[in-house]
């Protein structure tokens, strides 16, 4: 029980090193602003299929169930606000996190995981390199931008996706959808949104990084440490989400 | 003593509840090869790293090139870092990188050298390790033999013209061949290359064919340090303890 709750202490006080190194060595070269656009490519335009295909099934399943169950209490007519609310504030941001969060932060540690226990790393550090600023700093900046990119689309193919599936089995005047939608759905409910993804982005890839860079035990430990990453990215996601919209709640309502 | 490119004054580590370095002191002039034997686990490494500034001493005072290292952070490190060239047992070459580029490394890093310039350095540094065919640039580190990966490995060291090497285990799984080469190479390295540097080793042949002063490590301490006669010939029962084992290792 105390060495898990040293370990557990050890972790949060690791991660929180992490940030603060990665903050305070911001300023990058500029010739690693060519990494930052790597990354992003690599968790980015590599993660679409996943986040897509996601976004528009959960978009069509919410608004088949929203409509089935609403029409119970003679409520149909909000499934599209109710559907696009949901979406927009909550299922599209923790969706994306999780699956792309998930994907993106095991690919990093097993990365980072494996140049650490075969010395890269240290290779770096007795070139002279500054491996915060080469290898952590581009992939954390690189997620502030990916994750909230991602959301967006997902957001609007989880929208349409309820939208045609509301024509497509309920009949709903597609129009009149869109109308009801719009009227009642508001920027703030899809910025405040956007924002909690910023924040999933930062705490995904650190938790990535820092998971990657503290691997040990060789082999194993990297499976070890791959296998942790995706489920701290997940709690970590789901427990936040939580407490980032109750503080947006109070800040924004 | 404004010459002495590494002086240590009781350094000391541990690890947990193991005491690895008990109070390590010595110098290192230029222009001078100091060899580091001791056997497994015996710290050889530890005191390699922290001399390189990967692992901060726990006690104990550290100048190297004249500047004390121990209370300086990651970055005031590096560019002391750059001045000596670390050569690790695994060699620890980029494996996403070809051998051209994992010897381009440090210079794309620190200089904004053009490529031709970048090039010529390169080519120069890896003919000195015996690699100056064209057809093994390309290669990936995973795709050449664990001889060349050391060899890939020291040319990278190289390339910014350190002013002092550190080797670690620098035959360590090699063939009896390709550890008599690498030996060869050290040895041709003190001729112009880089004259100064600290192998740590538990190969007697390697020992006597790169050493001007031998240093043996054993429970955290030096047991014996001076030139290689005095050493070899030492009438300490440990230390010869240490070597006649070593050698039977070597030679079985």
């Amino acid at each position: 029980m105390e060495a898990y709750l040293r370990r557990t202490a050890m972790w949060y006080g690791g991660v929180g090193l992490l940030t603060m190194q990665v903050v305070r060595s911001l300023a990058l070269p500029p010739k690693y602003f060519r990494l930052i656009v790597q990354e992003i490519e690599i968790q980015g335009v590599r993660s679409l299929g996943v986040a897509l295909t996601a976004a528009i099934f959960t978009g069509m399943v919410f608004a088949l169930q929203s409509a089935v169950n609403m029409a119970r209490f003679g409520a149909e007519s909000y499934v599209g606000p109710i559907a696009a609310l949901a979406i927009l504030r909550e299922l599209g941001p923790v969706l994306t996190a999780i699956l792309v969060g998930g994907k993106v932060a095991s690919g990093i540690t097993a990365e980072l995981g494996s140049m650490r226990v075969t010395e890269q790393i240290d290779a770096l550090r007795t070139l002279g390199v500054n491996y915060i600023k080469r290898l952590i700093v581009p992939r954390v900046l690189a997620a502030l931008v990916v994750f909230p990119l991602l959301t967006i689309l997902a957001d609007v193919l989880g929208v349409l996706g309820g939208m045609v599936i509301m024509y497509l089995e309920r009949g709903a005047d597609m129009y009149t959808y869109w109308n009801v939608t719009t009227y009642w759905v508001t920027p703030r409910d899809f910025l405040t949104g956007i924002a909690k993804t910023v924040f999933f982005g930062g705490l995904i890839t650190l938790i990535g990084c820092y998971n990657g860079l503290s691997t040990e035990g060789g082999t194993e430990g990297l499976g070890r440490a791959t296998t942790a990453t995706v489920v701290h990215v997940t709690m970590g996601v789901i427990v936040s989400d939580f407490f980032l919209t109750k503080i947006l709640l109070m800040l924004f309502w | 003593m404004a010459d002495h490119l590494v002086e240590a004054q009781d350094l000391r580590k541990r690890f947990g509840t193991s005491d690895v370095l008990r109070g390590v002191s010595f110098t290192l002039d230029k222009g001078e090869t100091l060899v580091i034997m001791g056997g497994s686990g015996s710290g050889k490494t530890v005191l390699l790293r922290t001399i390189a500034g990967l692992i901060r001493p726990g006690d104990g005072d550290l100048r190297v090139f004249g500047i004390d290292i121990t209370p300086l952070s990651e970055e005031d490190l590096l560019p002391i870092r750059r001045r000596l060239g670390y050569v690790f047992q695994g060699a620890a070459l980029f494996d996403s990188l070809s051998v051209y580029e994992n010897v381009a490394f440090p210079l794309r890093e620190h200089t904004s050298l053009s490529e031709a310039d970048i090039r010529q350095r390169v080519m120069h540094v890896l003919s000195l390790v015996g690699l100056g065919e064209e057809d093994v640039l390309p290669k990936l580190p995973s795709e050449v033999s664990g001889g060349m990966r050391k060899r890939v490995g020291i040319a990278r060291a190289l390339v910014i013209e350190p002013e002092m090497l550190l080797f670690d285990e620098p035959t360590a799984g090699l063939d009896p061949t390709n550890s008599k080469l690498v030996g060869e190479l050290i040895l041709r390295l003190k001729d112009g290359v880089c004259d100064t540097s600290i192998v740590v080793t538990h190969d007697v042949e390697l020992a006597r064919t790169v050493a001007d002063r031998i240093a043996i490590l054993m429970d955290g301490r030096f047991e014996a340090v001076g030139p290689v006669g005095e050493v070899m010939n030492s009438s300490d029962p440990a230390v010869q303890a240490f070597l006649a084992g070593e050698a039977r290792v070597v030679t079985a």
